[in-house]
């Protein structure tokens, strides 16, 4: 018998009952979309993990600059330096004190009994690349420039919970604060941190006016590189940063990502896994159960093919091949509404979708195994008809 | 020189018993045994329960005879292995039945080109053949039809002509008439006398007289024993 008869006639015979193989494939559609679903949110949202510990995280380099009595460490016109190595992607310098650190801040001069007006808030200094070091935006105003610090303009940026602690809503009126009573014009507003939040209630100064707070020398650098190369950047910055006294600088650089990685996969949920399985199974069964009712429904048919000349393994075959194809389009369907959930789930949360090629390929092949072993009893079952009792 | 006869019987059956086992075992073929020439019309007739469908079936491959000798085309086939009785059954067996047995959701022309694909013969001009056979029974012009929009002659013809193709030794019909109305069976008794003026090996199993009296030769079966009339 030749092979495309054997795959026409089982495509007649699925085709011959349309609707009743349609509804045969539903168990397989759900047991492949759910499997498919589940290993490709898993790996989605493994990824995703990944991702946000990547970005946050595995970008992030700090140098922490010790305190010198004599010659700074770090001058400040090192971040040039530090910027210009490929792989960083923004720097910033940051002049901490433990003077700075509780300073009194005021929005105005008055004194209001009704109110607090005066707030202890943290003071530093920092260069000009803040807003990008912390991964931060302007909500109002401007950062201090290069013009700013060479002039050593009395201007402050604030972050936004202090602009909330202290009264700041607007800028156009050029409001000032009152930092250990020395006036200083608000000209910017910097929040949505995702590093160092605790800047969002800090007032920041350019490094050349934060001298009078004891803000002389930097204390610690912010670094944020392309993703991969923060091991070779927290390698290089302390030569970057200070020639000569490297080795002083203590680098605090993120840990390998691959073990994250790796917790991520294993997190798989094993539960749907399971659900997706079982779904298959019950799938199986149904399309055991149908192809039984096929065969018998079908007993007269197999006598004629018998007496067409069809031995037993023709029969057995063509009734396999139909069930074969039946789970096959089950898990090509299942498969595809698998793809395209992942991609829905993925664009709901704003995900990249992640899906292994071979997952997509093994889901069909996977559910025409799923028709085949359903389709071994039912087949078994008209080839060993007798072609007399099958003509009665 | 053992057999210098041209002409081999096609069907020819020696001593033939089929038992069925049961308490007490029933006999269904008593000692039959019968010669069909090429081209010979036959008849065999009797009532429900004489051993009719029994013969038929040894006839037709589909059973085995408990004793005695069955040669077809001169081929013994008691002793064949299935596969073979299935191979021999598929090239030299063109069946009739009285269900006529047409897949309902295939066209008349695929119902006929069925007849092929288990035999090995090469795909390409199938489906001419097919439609010359079609000609052949007169339904050329059904072609694309379901079979379930022919009338019930009209249905049998088809399956004739699927019988027809791969030019079977032997047409071996069960019944044929038995759905049919009187017109629907005078037609289908037409084309068996035009098929076996071609020379076509015609059995019919009936119990209709209007079959049986058209055919060449009656035989009577009777309890398990043959007899020609």
């Amino acid at each position: 018998m030749d092979v495309r008869d054997l795959i026409g006639e089982a495509v007649a015979g699925m085709l011959a009952r349309p609707v009743r193989s349609a509804l045969t494939t539903l168990g397989t559609v759900l047991g492949i979309t759910t499997l498919v679903v589940t290993l490709g949110v898993a790996a989605t949202a493994g990824n995703q993990i990944v991702g946000r510990f990547d970005e946050l995280v595995a970008t992030a380099v700090t140098v922490e600059v010790p305190e010198t009595d004599d010659v700074p460490l770090v001058r400040w016109d090192a971040i040039d330096r530090l910027t210009r190595l490929r792989g960083v992607v923004s720097a910033a310098a940051l002049a901490e004190s433990e003077d700075g650190a509780n300073l009194s801040v005021r929005s105005n001069d008055l004194v209001d009994p009704a109110r607090v007006t005066t707030r202890s808030l943290t003071v530093l200094a920092a260069s000009t690349g803040l807003p990008e070091a912390v991964r931060g935006r302007m909500v109002r105003g401007r950062f201090y420039d290069a013009g700013h610090v060479r002039r050593g303009d009395r201007v402050a940026v604030i972050g936004d919970e202090a602009a909330r602690m202290l009264g700041v809503a607007r800028l156009d009126t050029a409001p000032a604060v009152f930092i250990d009573g020395h006036a200083y014009t608000v000209i910017g507003v910097l929040g949505d941190l995702r590093r160092e939040r605790n800047l969002a209630s800090a007032v920041v100064v350019p490094p050349t006016a934060g001298r009078r707070f004891g803000l002389r020398d930097v204390s610690r650098v912010l670094v944020n590189t392309d993703l991969g190369a923060a091991g070779l950047i927290a390698r290089q910055a302390p030569a970057a940063l200070s020639p000569g006294n490297g080795d002083m600088l203590q680098v605090v650089a993120p840990s390998s990502p691959t073990r994250a990685r790796d917790g991520a996969q294993e997190d798989a949920n094993a539960l749907f896994l399971i659900l997706g399985l079982v779904s298959l199974l019950v799938g199986a069964v149904g399309i055991a159960n149908v192809t039984l009712v096929t065969v018998m429904e079908r007993v007269a048919e197999i006598g004629l093919r018998r007496s067409l000349g069809a031995a037993r393994r023709h029969i057995a075959a063509q009734f396999l091949l139909e069930s074969t194809l039946i789970g096959l389009t089950g898990g090509v369907i299942g498969a595809s509404v698998g793809v395209v959930a992942v991609v829905a789930v993925s664009a709901a949360k704003q995900w990249t979708p992640l899906l292994d090629v071979r997952l997509a390929i093994a889901a069909p092949v996977a559910g025409a195994l799923v028709g085949l072993l359903a389709g071994l009893y039912p087949a078994m079952r008209a080839a060993r008809m007798e072609p007399v009792d099958a003509l009665r | 020189m053992p057999e210098t006869i041209v002409e081999q019987p096609v069907i020819e059956l020696a001593d033939v018993c089929r038992d069925f086992p049961s308490q007490p075992p029933v006999r269904a073929l008593a000692h039959v045994s019968l010669r069909v020439g090429r081209g010979d019309y036959l008849a065999i007739v009797g009532p429900s329960g004489s051993g009719k469908s029994t013969l038929l079936n040894v006839l037709g491959l589909l059973d085995r005879p408990t004793s005695g000798h069955y040669r077809l085309d001169g081929t013994e086939t008691t002793t064949l292995r299935e596969r073979d009785r299935t191979r021999l059954r598929g090239e030299r067996i063109g069946f009739v039945f009285q269900s006529f047995h047409l897949l309902p959701h295939r066209s008349v022309a695929e119902n006929v080109m069925l007849a092929e694909i288990y035999t090995g013969q090469p795909r390409a001009g199938r489906r001419d053949r097919a439609l010359a056979a079609l000609e052949r029974v007169g339904l050329g012009h059904r072609v694309g039809f379901p079979p379930g929009r022919l009338s019930g002659g009209e249905r049998q013809r088809a399956a004739i002509a699927r019988a027809l193709l791969g030019s079977p030794s032997l047409l071996l019909c069960d019944e044929p008439t038995g759905n049919l109305d009187s017109r629907n069976t005078e037609a289908v008794l037409g084309l068996f006398d035009e098929l076996r003026a071609q020379g076509m090996t015609i059995v019919v199993i009936t119990h209709e007289q209007e079959v049986s009296e058209r055919a060449g030769r009656r035989a009577r079966i009777t309890d398990g024993t043959l007899q020609e009339e």
